[in-house]
C-alpha cells in the first residue's frame, strides 16, 4: 500500500530535525498543547491541517480528563471496591489514550508521512510535548 | 519467522530509568530507596491489628456482637490496600527530557535571553504563564532538563520531578503526587477510623471485663500488658494520624498541595490566589478524590528496543517491533 510504503521509507530516511510542540498551561494543569504553528513546518504542511490535528488531540485529552458524572461514578465505584475493580476494568483515561494512539497512527499514515513528517504520541514523551520529526525531503516523493 | 530461537533476557524500560527509585516485580512496583520506615508502618499496623483480632475480638464477638470483628477486618483490609497502593504506585513521575528535546529547550532559552555579556550571570530560567488571571512561574529543572509543569516539583530523595507534588512520605516509602494522592488520603482517613475503632473497643473490652470481674482482676487476667501497650500505641497514633487527616482534608477543600502550603504560594500576600481552586469546597474535593485516574507516563514495563545483533532483521519484524510497544504502552499505565 502506498501509505505503508511511505511509513516504511521514513524508517530508512535521514532525520533532518525535530520540532517540539509544547504544552499550553493557560487553562490550568489539564493536558493541552499549543496550537501555534512552528516556523520549521511552514514549508512542509498546511497551517490549517496542523492546527486541526493538535486541536483534535486537545479535545481527546479534554474528554479523558473531564470532571463530570462519569468520572465521579468511576471514582466512587473504584473506591468502594478498594480500587481492585481496575484489575478487570479499563479506566476511561486508558480508553481515550488508545483512541489517541490510533488517531496519531492514522494521521501519520494519511497526512504526515507522505509529507516526510512523523508525529510521536505525546504519552511516549511524558505528555510534555508533541514531537514532530522532519525527515530529509529526498526520496520521499509521491509514490 | 526466524528458525533460530534465541532466548535472550528482555530488558524492560524500568531497568534504565534514571532517578533513585527501587523497582520490584519486574517493574510493576515502584518505591523510594529508603524503605525502613515503611516496614515500621507495616509492622505497627499489622502488629496492632493482629493483637486486637487475637485477644479482644473473641471476647467482643461473644459478649457484644460478631459484627465488631467483621467490620474491623474490612477496615483493616481497606487500610492495607490503600497503603500498598500508595507505596507501590508511580506518584506521577515526569520522565526526563531526551537529548533532542533538551537541546530544543536550551535553544529556546538562549533565544529568549539574548546575548549575555561575559562575566554576567545568565538570567534564571523561568517561564511565566497566566492561569486563571494569575501569573504562575514555571521553573526549569536542571536535572530533568525540562520546564516543570505547574504544581510539579523535584523530589531530591527520589531524584525525580513529580507532577502535583505533595510531599515525600517516608512512612509509605514513596512520594505523594498526582497519581497516588487520593490513595494516600484514603489511607490516612481509614487508618484514623481503624485506630479510633481499636482504641474505643479496647476501652470497651477493659470496661466490660472490669464490670464482670473487677478492674484489678482484669489487669491480672488479660494476657500480659498487651491491651495497655496497644492503647498507648493507639493513643499516640490517633493524634498524629487524625491530625494529618484533618490537615489533608483542609488542603483538599482548598485544592492545595502540602508543598504549596509550606512555601506559602497561595497564602494571600500580594493578592495571589490559588488559580487551581474551583472556589467551591465540594468541587475541589470531587476533583481531587473522584477525578479521573491519571495514567503513568513512565512505561516501566515497556520493552527496550534492541537495535543491533538480531540475526534476521527483516523489514517486517522491525516495523512490527514498534507497534506492539505502542500497544503495550497504553496498558502499562495502570499501576
Amino acid at each position: 500500500m502506498a501509505e505503508t510504503h511511505s511509513l516504511q521509507d521514513l524508517r530508512q530516511a535521514a532525520v533532518a530535525s525535530k520540532v517540539f510542540v509544547q504544552r499550553d498551561y493557560t487553562s490550568g494543569t489539564i493536558c493541552k498543547f499549543q496550537t501555534k504553528f512552528p516556523a520549521e513546518l511552514e514549508s512542509r504542511i498546511d497551517k490549517q491541517q496542523f492546527e486541526e490535528t493538535i486541536q483534535t488531540l486537545n479535545n481527546l485529552y479534554a474528554d479523558a480528563e473531564k470532571l463530570g458524572g462519569r468520572s465521579y461514578l468511576e471514582g466512587c465505584l473504584a473506591c468502594l471496591t478498594a480500587y481492585t475493580i481496575f484489575l478487570c476494568m479499563e479506566t476511561h483515561y486508558e480508553k481515550v489514550l488508545k483512541k489517541i494512539a490510533k488517531y496519531i497512527q492514522e494521521q501519520n499514515e494519511k497526512i504526515y508521512a507522505p509529507l516526510g513528517l512523523l508525529l510521536t504520541d505525546p504519552i511516549e514523551r511524558g505528555l510534555r510535548v508533541v514531537e514532530i520529526t522532519i525527515f530529509e525531503d529526498r526520496s520521499i516523493g509521491s509514490r | 519467522m526466524s528458525a533460530v530461537m534465541i532466548t535472550r533476557k528482555v530488558t524492560r524500560k524500568w531497568e534504565k530509568l534514571p532517578g533513585k527509585n527501587t523497582f520490584c516485580c519486574d517493574g510493576r512496583v515502584m518505591m523510594a530507596r529508603q524503605k525502613g520506615v515503611f516496614y515500621l508502618t507495616l509492622f505497627l499496623i499489622i502488629g496492632t491489628c493482629s493483637l486486637f483480632f487475637a485477644f479482644e475480638c473473641p471476647y467482643l464477638a461473644v459478649h457484644l456482637s460478631p459484627a465488631i470483628p467483621v467490620f474491623a477486618v474490612l477496615l483493616f483490609v481497606f487500610v492495607m490496600a490503600m497503603l500498598l497502593r500508595t507505596s507501590f504506585s508511580d506518584p506521577g513521575v515526569l520522565p526526563r527530557a531526551l537529548p533532542e528535546e533538551a537541546n530544543f529547550i536550551e535553544m529556546e532559552i538562549e533565544a529568549a535571553n539574548g546575548n549575555v555579556l561575559a562575566g554576567q550571570r545568565p538570567p534564571p530560567r523561568i517561564k511565566n504563564v497566566q492561569i486563571n488571571n494569575q501569573i504562575v512561574k514555571l521553573k526549569y529543572c536542571y536535572t530533568c532538563k525540562i520546564f516543570r509543569p505547574p504544581r510539579a516539583s523535584h523530589c531530591s530523595i527520589c531524584d525525580n520531578c513529580v507532577d502535583r507534588f505533595d510531599h515525600h512520605c517516608p512512612w509509605v516509602g514513596n512520594c505523594v503526587g498526582k497519581r497516588n494522592y487520593r490513595y494516600f488520603y484514603l489511607f490516612t482517613l481509614s487508618l484514623s477510623l481503624l485506630t479510633i475503632y481499636i482504641f474505643a473497643f479496647d476501652i470497651v473490652h477493659v470496661v466490660l471485663r472490669s464490670v464482670d470481674s473487677g478492674f484489678v482482676n482484669t489487669i491480672k487476667e488479660t494476657p500480659g500488658t498487651y491491651p495497655f501497650i496497644r492503647v498507648l500505641v493507639c493513643f499516640f497514633t490517633l493524634w498524629s494520624v487524625v491530625g494529618l487527616t484533618g490537615f489533608h482534608t483542609y488542603l483538599i477543600s482548598l485544592n492545595q498541595t502540602t508543598n504549596e502550603d509550606i512555601k506559602g504560594s497561595w497564602s494571600g500576600k500580594n493578592r495571589v490566589q490559588n488559580p487551581y481552586s474551583h472556589k467551591n469546597i465540594i468541587e475541589n474535593c470531587c476533583e481531587v478524590l473522584c477525578g479521573p485516574t491519571y495514567p503513568s507516563v513512565l512505561d516501566r514495563r515497556g520493552v527496550m528496543l534492541e537495535d543491533s545483533t538480531s540475526p534476521n532483521p527483516s523489514d517486517a519484524s522491525t516495523h512490527k517491533s514498534s507497534n506492539p510497544v505502542s500497544q503495550t504502552t497504553v496498558r502499562q499505565h495502570f499501576l
